[in-house]
């Protein structure tokens, strides 16, 4: 009987191939967002706790802020690291002052602070890019000057060698810290690069690092266009070499690695009362501390408000692809009142003719639902590739979707169907 | 055995424009029987078949099949009773499109919840029957008119109907092939011992049968059984 109805239901639809399209086009486009939605909301909350993992929990990176604004504003940067936009993005166009920034003296004043409590800090400082080259061999690189605590706090995992260290910063030395992709390029005959010495050609000066350390290079996000030669990495080396030639020596951010045994939020809390403590007096200006978790719970906030607005435009989506279920269904109804009357004459009982059209309106939605999440997985491995986040589709979560596009299609056809199923057999028949 | 009791239907009851399209009709039709009936258009041919098929209840009068008043049956009663006891060909055909012969046979049958096998092997008997066996997967709308008639002709057959009800089913035939539906109908009768109700227009075809009702604006006028049957031509 359903078999019977199922098959009933695909030869009209295939008897009437583009008007049923258009009328699951509503159900199409709205299975799709929420399709789309879901797989990129996992995704983003996938790579959130993976970045959260690898950057390590522990971290606590205090920003420079414009008074008044609220809580730390974050920015999910497609494929990279989270970061947050303290300082580094001025908000309003103010810009902050050098007295305004973190010096070296508070952050040193941190560990002694918060004795047993801090593990190190992490500074960083951007170089800006460059090529290191000799002969015809060449690497393209952005400089980053770091610290000794850089490494803990970002997770870098090293091959060889060393990671920058606290006596390199102090004594401004000339060493570097370089990617396994950089090694391959300038090292290709396998030599040890351990103690080589490389010339960094920057935009307006040539200056030689000796390679203390090779750390794994992860490529994170959309490799983009360039070519696997091409690809620019990471060249670790001291912050205050970074430094060296620039006036501003103070931050704008930086991070604090927690002990092991330590409450993230309570450390955080004091360190924000510390930093308050440290701007008091100054008028337009603060620092604020803040962790993965409250990263995290303002990321989520975010998605879900993204979410909320695409179910929105996808609900209504689906109750416009209903509503045209329900039109067509009323057509198809009309259309065949004939039909209807004949199969009243030859036995069919009301039930009989209620069920065919319901089933009919449940397929025509299930296709445009099945479309739908083709489409819609589409969409969400495209844009999980774009933003390099990992792919997770819930075979559960895609059973309900399909499930939940053939329900719109019985509440919608519950209507035309019972009218067919009311229909008085002797006008049916009679009906031109 | 169909009957008829003092049946009156009316249209637009209490309306001022009120029609009463059947009055007072008393009919008897016994097993076997092989009735014709007509009359001038508007007479209430197909309103009378209407109600010895069960699709329509009469405003007032009872009818009854096999001894059974239909008055106090529902709807889904009605139902069963057309699908199990009446057999309907229509002037029109009415074959569902969209679907083959083969499955328009079997309509019936499904509607009684006969298995999908059983179903189809009495399909391809009863298309044998009328000589359509090789059209079986044919859709309408690449038979003839006479073609589809006798897909119809199965169709009503399907269920072991007792009565065959046909309202004008050369109406849309050309001669020829109306004698052809008009000899599946006596071979319906006489071989398979069905009832047979048919309202024609043809003198000539009603005079083939066994008993000829004529009705005149909603009244039955004449009543007579035909004592030398056969085709004129
Ligand atoms: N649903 C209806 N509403 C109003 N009047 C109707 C309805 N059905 C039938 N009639 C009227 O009943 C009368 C009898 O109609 P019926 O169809 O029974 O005639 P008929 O004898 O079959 O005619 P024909 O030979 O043309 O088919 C006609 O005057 C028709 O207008
Ligand atoms: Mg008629």
């Amino acid at each position: 009987m359903i078999v019977e109805n199922i098959a009933l239901a695909f030869s009209s639809i295939r008897a009437n191939k583009m008007r049923s399209l258009l009328t699951m086009l509503g159900i199409i486009i709205g299975i799709m967002s929420v399709i789309a939605i879901v797989i990129v909301g996992d995704a983003m909350t996938a790579s959130v706790t993976e970045n959260m993992s690898s950057l390590g929990a522990g971290n606590i990176t205090v920003s420079i802020q414009e008074k008044g604004l609220d809580s730390a504003e974050i920015n999910v940067i497609a494929g990279e690291r989270i970061s947050l936009s303290g300082g580094r993005t001025a908000r309003t166009g103010n810009s902050p002052e050098s007295s305004d920034l973190i010096t070296d003296e508070m952050i040193n004043s941190v560990a002694e602070s918060f004795p047993g409590e801090v593990l190190g800090v992490s500074v960083s400082y951007s170089g800006g890019s460059a090529q290191v080259k000799s002969k015809d061999l060449y690497a393209n690189i952005s400089i980053s000057g770091t610290n000794s605590g850089y490494a803990t706090a970002n997770n870098i995992t090293m091959i060889s060698g060393r990671y920058i260290s606290e006596r390199d910063v102090e004594a401004r030395a000339m060493t570097a810290v370089v990617s396994d992709k950089l090694v391959g390029n300038m090292f290709p005959n396998g030599d040890d690069p351990i103690g080589e010495k490389v010339k960094v050609y920057k935009s307006n000066s040539i200056e030689t690092y000796t390679i203390v350390g090779i750390y794994e290079y992860e490529q994170m996000g959309f490799g983009g266009m360039a070519a696997d030669i091409d690809i620019s990495t990471p060249f670790y080396i001291p912050v205050s070499t970074a430094k060296a030639d620039v006036l501003e020596k103070n931050y704008t951010y930086f991070t604090v690695i927690a002990a092991n045994n330590v409450d993230v939020n309570a450390m955080t809390d004091k360190l924000q009362n510390y930093f308050d403590n440290l701007y008091r007096n100054n008028k337009l200006w603060k620092a604020s501390a803040s962790n993965m978790s409250s990263m995290l719970d303002s990321i989520s906030e975010t998605l879900g408000t993204i979410s909320l607005a695409i179910a929105f435009i996808a609900s209504i989506s689906l109750l416009v692809g209903g509503i045209g279920v329900m039109n067509i269904m009323l057509v198809s109804v009309t259309e065949r009142t004939r039909e209807i009357g004949t199969r009243k004459a030859l036995g069919a009982k009301n039930f009989n003719i209620k069920i065919q059209f319901v089933i009919e309106a449940a397929i025509i939605s299930l296709v445009g639902g099945i479309i739908g999440i083709i489409l819609g997985i589409f969409i969400g491995i495209i844009i999980t590739n774009v933003i390099d986040a990992p792919l997770v589709i819930s075979s559960i979560v895609v059973l309900g979707i399909a499930m939940f596009s053939m329900a719109i299609g019985i509440f919608f056809g519950w209507y035309p169907a019972s009218k067919a199923a009311k229909m008085d057999p002797i006008e049916a028949l009679r009906y031109e | 055995m169909l009957e008829l009791k003092n049946i009156v239907k009316k249209y637009f009851i209490g309306e001022p424009n009120e029609l009463t399209v059947l009055r007072n009709i008393n009919l008897k039709v016994l097993d076997g029987e092989f009735v014709s009936i007509v009359g001038a258009s508007g007479s209430g041919k197909s309103t009378m078949m209407n109600i010895l098929g069960a699709l329509d209840r009469p405003t007032e009068g009872i009818y009854s099949l096999d001894g059974q008043s239909t008055g106090s049956m529902t709807d889904n009663q009605l139902s069963e009773i057309r699908n199990e006891r009446i057999g309907f060909v229509f002037q029109t055909f009415n074959l569902i499109p969209r679907n083959t012969a083969l499955a328009n046979v079997e309509l019936p049958m499904f509607y009684c919840g006969m298995g999908k096998k059983a179903r189809r092997e009495r399909a391809k008997e009863l298309l044998a029957l009328v000589g359509m066996e090789d059209r079986m997967d044919h859709m309408p709308n690449e038979l003839s008119g006479g073609q589809k008639q006798r897909v119809a002709i199965a169709r009503s057959l399907a269920n072991n109907p007792s009565i065959v009800l046909a309202d004008e089913p050369t109406g849309a035939l050309d001669t020829k092939t109306g004698n052809m539906v008009m000899d599946l109908f006596l071979k319906i009768n006489e071989e398979e011992k069905r009832t047979v109700i048919l309202i024609t227009h043809n003198e000539e075809l009603a005079l083939e049968t066994q008993r000829m009702i004529t009705l005149r604006d909603g009244e039955i006028i004449s009543d007579k059984r035909i004592s030398e049957r056969g085709r004129v031509s």
